[in-house]
């Protein structure tokens, strides 16, 4: 994640420092393994989408579906917020959306390799809203034999 | 934001110091952006946690001297007594260069409305009319938006099309994000439509449209020209 609430501009940090965190009861944690066995999957919070879809509206707390092999001229964001840059995704999706370098690790066996399908949520909104979703999704990531998730978030 | 994840105790988490909207640092600097990934990977090694890890890099951005965009919007020109109309010009005036723009970066982020850029700043400009009922969406617009959506996706797109043609220009891809905002916000017809519509949608009876004006249409860093814009 990035920045702390001191560094935004007031009427924006006091925004953000009024959201209400989910609790959780537990604190799992998986044990290690190595690094080239993994089978990595990228969950963005960017508002991603693929050209012609559906774009992400105000409290939306689904994801989109984007498969591997998409071409980074067929994504397009359509996150509501209005206060982060955009101009860096529009240069490079990778800032964002990792996909290329994520390949190169593949390629490089430094992870195990790449799942086939990647998601994104859109991170302006009550993340209770994105519970049902996650949880499908985490079945979906399991029977995309994923064990390891790369969360991006914007 | 720090603050959450330090709630939230995810298992492993990796704070940057980078820009909002940029987790990886730097935009076509795939060696820094591999690095960050090895960091945050790296945490999976770890045997305990939550852990929350600090990645030391951090990323500087110089204003590029003298930068301007060579598209000058002239503040004098008749047209720009109506905003509609300068609207149109700024959009003709930038379309080679967004046109250069894709083939020089291989893509371009607009497109979520559906929407030609004309029609999306025609759209939105039929707004300014207070005495007008809400406009209907262009025929090429993506036929399932709610109002709010299409005024949200066709704000984005125009938007985008302004920053991607602005980099397209000799020297633009090294002015930075602050320059880029400042000209977008400061210095074109888009960003006074911009100013002029969120009274106008403040005044909505769509909860929507007067959450857009009051929360997702005005950056906070831009908020400061709200007292000296010029709504024409």
């Amino acid at each position: 994640m990035v920045l702390r609430l001191s560094e935004l501009d007031p009427a924006e940090a006091k925004h953000l420092g009024a959201i209400k965190c989910p609790s959780f009861a537990g604190r799992p944690f998986v044990p290690p393994k190595p690094l080239d066995q993994r089978r990595v999957a990228i969950v963005s919070t960017a508002g991603l989408q693929r050209r012609g879809e559906r774009g992400f509206a105000h409290g939306d707390g689904d994801y989109r579906v984007i498969p591997v092999d998409t071409p980074a001229a067929d994504i397009v964001m359509s996150h509501v917020s209005v206060n982060f840059d955009r101009t860096g995704f529009q240069q490079d999706i990778n800032v964002v959306f990792p996909i290329d370098r994520m390949k190169e690790l593949a390629d490089a066996k430094v992870i195990g390799g790449l799942a086939s399908y990647h998601y994104s949520f859109m991170g302006a909104m009550e993340p209770q809203a994105a519970e049902p979703a996650a949880r499908a999704l985490a079945r979906l990531l399991h029977k995309d034999a994923v064990d390891t998730v790369l969360l991006v978030p914007v | 934001m720090r603050e959450h994840t330090e709630i939230i105790q995810p298992p492993r988490a990796l704070w940057v110091t980078f820009v909002l909207g940029r987790p990886l640092g730097a935009p076509n600097d795939p060696a820094m952006q591999t690095r960050v990934l090895k960091a945050a990977l790296a945490l999976l090694d770890a045997e305990h946690g939550p852990i929350l890890a600090d990645y030391p890099e951090r990323v500087g951005e110089v204003d590029l001297e003298g930068w301007a965009c060579p598209v000058s919007f002239d503040s004098k020109a008749p047209e720009c007594d109506d905003l509609s109309a300068a609207l149109q010009r700024e959009i003709r005036e930038l379309a080679p260069w967004h046109l250069r723009a894709i083939e020089h970066v291989g893509r371009t982020t607009v497109g979520v409305s559906g929407m030609t850029m004309p029609d999306a700043a025609r759209f939105l400009s039929t707004w300014l009319d207070r005495s007008a009922s809400p406009p209907a969406l262009p025929t090429d617009a993506l036929v399932t938006l709610k109002a709010s959506d299409a005024i949200k996706y066709a704000i984005e797109d125009l938007k985008a099309f302004y920053l991607e043609a602005a980099r397209a220009q000799p020297g633009g891809e090294r002015a930075s994000m602050a320059q880029q905002a400042d000209w977008l916000w400061g210095e074109t017809a888009l960003g006074r439509l911009f100013f002029a519509l969120q009274p106008i949608f403040s005044e909505q009876d769509d909860p929507l449209i007067r959450w857009i004006a009051a929360r997702t249409l005005i950056p906070a860093t831009q908020a400061h020209r709200r007292s000296c814009s010029n709504l024409r």
